[in-house]
């Protein structure tokens, strides 16, 4: 890039970021660090480009670097480009018990693609994670904001099948009521 | 049937909502206390209780509270600490997803009772949809007068906010916590001072477990004697436990402290016993950070005493023979379990998550996934097991905060208690996990390719 791109959120994630803001006390405001650079994540593509942290530093009034040095530190944030649904598949003891390898093995071959990397039509991105807080449940893998649990090949092709078919994973944002079971 | 508290109304339909769950006796603690108590009194209550931090450490609750400092003019904190990382655990979620509630009732009353005006619950980013309950049922705690200013009448003023992370385990350690609150990187701080000296912003501050400040509720309305008068020995109360692995239920179970660790296993009111029929071989109490015990020493102290699921049940016989409730992430192993893969998912969890600050713990984490590999990949030499060893000796006391150890102790008892497992895989290599577990998936009984 010649030219500096320059991001700015929409009103309504400015909106949003606004309330995150007020939760701290006077002065505190770098609080909001954490909170703004997911929705600045969801905002720009999935991921965090360099003016999307500058983005946020703007909105709060602080030093670049310090949104890079904690964007850099939490596994959540993407520094990279990701496809537009990410499948995190558990790769830990109890999910690791119970298949998860053969989960990611799966999903690989599925998806013609090595655990890291995206498929050329951008769609999917395999990644493996650390307990994910569903043990009792697993083989697990999460997708958006949701957890696919009690994972089976089937009900993983199946998923598969029908975020191809949705086009993205869903997302909550902060104004999305969520209505499990 | 064991006596439940926390997870009493956990099925009732809409128990997520605040009608409900005031039809079922919700908020009755906190009119209670904002009527007929002083934080004082509560403080007591909850010390009489002798309720023990559920996150991992057990350190008494009402002792962490009284050592709160009260400079005048100087904001007080209450932190919740709903991170809940630890391999193996998922309790909190559980709670925080059913009944959303309790958690917000124990945090207005552990605000009250410590003269915190502003709480915050700090979730991990992975859990943003259970964040988003906990938001929506704040909510109607502030519509409902439950929050905010004047609450309930009593003069006694609130605002609760939820915080995300964005995916570190080491943020569950409480001062972590609390740099990623202030919207730092989670690096751990060096203590003293303690939180309850200098937390949040420098101010006193309170760190709890979900779990704990949850179980502040039937304290505070049944009182703490009640609450005492549940468990065994110096483990009072009920714990929340996680049970995974290779058992038939799955779940989150509350125990009164002190139900026996077979009973726990076996009984179809918990986990129903091992999957298929297979034996027991391994089972790690605790959370991923606990020392593993083989089937004789999980079932049966070495002094040949039934263990139980309390404090001192489970450590007995310190680390050379026992184990630690920590969490209560309660993984159970069948007969055909690696121990050697199984310790090498947690060795590369611990190497992922080390902050980096202390050579011994971002050093020996790295080593000791990258020798588990290499035994895994079948380039193993016997050496490397002593290496282990020594690796791991390294660590512990010599860190910032607990995770170093927390990273040594599953491999010191891995090798201390299945060292011919080890050497075995290392002379023979081992693959037969993999072609079960394909077959299981697949619902398929004979091999393929
Ligand atoms: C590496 C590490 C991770 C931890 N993770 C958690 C956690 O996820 N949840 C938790 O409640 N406590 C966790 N703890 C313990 C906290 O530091 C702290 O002791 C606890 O939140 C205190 O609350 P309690 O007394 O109610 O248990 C962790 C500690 C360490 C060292
Ligand atoms: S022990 Fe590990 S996680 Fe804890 S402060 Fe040191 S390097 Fe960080
Ligand atoms: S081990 Fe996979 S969710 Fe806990």
């Amino acid at each position: 890039m010649s030219e500096k791109t320059i991001l700015k959120f929409s009103d309504e994630t400015a909106a949003i970021a606004k309330k995150i803001v007020a939760r701290y006390p006077e002065g505190r405001h770098k609080s909001a660090l954490i909170p703004l650079l997911h929705l600045a994540q969801a905002e720009f593509d999935g991921w965090l480009s360099v003016p999307a942290m500058d983005c946020v530093a703007e909105f709060l009034s602080i030093q670049p670097i310090e949104a890079y040095e904690v964007a850099s530190f939490y596994s959540m944030f993407n520094l990279k480009p990701v496809g537009k649904c990410t499948l995190e598949v558990c790769r830990t003891s109890s999910c690791w018990l119970n298949g998860a390898e053969d989960i990611v093995r799966h999903l690989e071959k599925k998806l013609g693609i090595k655990e890291g990397q995206t498929t050329a039509d951008g769609m999917f991105t395999l990644k493996t994670v650390e307990c994910l807080g569903s043990c009792g449940t697993a083989p697990m893998l999460q997708c958006g904001g949701d957890y696919y649990e009690n994972l089976t090949l089937e009900k993983t092709d199946k998923l598969v099948d029908s975020l191809r078919a949705e086009g993205k994973a869903r997302v909550y944002t902060n104004d999305n009521p969520v209505n499990i079971d | 049937m064991g006596k439940k508290i926390l997870l009493a109304n956990d099925h009732i339909e809409g128990i997520r909502f605040l009608d409900t769950y005031r039809k079922h006796g919700g908020y009755a603690s906190l009119e209670k206390a904002l009527k007929s108590m002083t934080p004082e009194q509560i403080v007591e209550e909850v010390k009489t209780s002798g309720l023990r931090g559920r996150g991992g450490a057990g350190f008494p609750t009402g002792m962490k509270w009284s050592f709160l400092a009260k400079p005048e003019g100087v904001p007080r904190y209450v932190v919740c600490n709903a991170d809940e990382s630890e391999p193996g655990t998922f309790k909190d979620r559980y709670l925080m997803e059913r009944i959303p509630h309790l958690l917000i009732e124990g945090m207005i009353l552990s605000s009250y009772a410590l003269g915190a005006k502003t709480s915050y619950i700090y979730i991990r980013g992975e859990y943003f949809y259970v964040a988003r309950i906990l938001e929506q049922a704040i909510d109607e705690a502030y519509a409902a007068g439950l929050l905010g200013k004047n609450i309930l009448n009593s003069g006694f003023d609130l605002d609760l906010h939820v915080q995300i992370g964005a995916g570190a385990y080491i943020c569950g350690e409480e001062t972590a916590l609390l740099e990623s609150l202030e919207g730092k990187r989670g690096n751990p701080r060096i203590k003293p001072p303690f939180p309850a000296i200098a937390g949040l912003y420098g101010c006193p501050t309170v760190v709890n477990n979900v779990e704990t400040i949850a179980a502040v509720v039937p304290i505070v309305n049944e009182g703490g004697a009640a609450y005492a008068a549940i468990g065994v020995g110096n483990s009072k109360g009920t714990k929340l436990i996680s049970a995974s692995g290779h058992i038939n239920k799955p779940g989150v179970y509350e125990i009164e402290l002190g139900v026996p660790v077979e009973e726990f296993i076996y009984s179809d009111e918990y986990c129903g016993g091992i999957r298929n029929g297979k034996k027991l071989k391994a089972v790690v109490a605790g959370g991923s950070s606990v020392p593993i015990l083989p089937t004789e020493l999980i079932l049966n102290t070495a002094a040949g005493e039934p263990r139980l699921m309390s404090y001192e049940s489970l450590g007995d016989g310190g680390f050379a023979t026992g184990t630690m409730l920590g969490s209560g992430g309660f993984i159970v192993m069948d007969e055909d379990t690696s121990i050697v893969k199984n310790l090498y998912t947690f060795a590369r969890f611990y190497h992922h998550e080390s902050c980096g600050q202390c050579s011994p713990c971002r050093e020996g984490t790295g080593w000791m996934e990258k020798i588990l590999h290499k035994i895994l990949h079948g380039h193993g030499t016997l050496a490397d097991v002593d290496l282990l060893w020594d690796i791991q000796s390294k660590i512990e006391g010599k860190t910032i905060c607990p995770l170093g150890e927390a990273a040594a102790w599953p491999v010191a008892a891995a090798i201390r208690h299945f060292r011919k497992e080890f050497e075995d895989f290392i002379r023979n290599g081992e693959h037969v996990n993999d072609v079960k577990h394909y077959y299981r998936l697949n619902n398929l009984t004979a091999p393929i390719n």
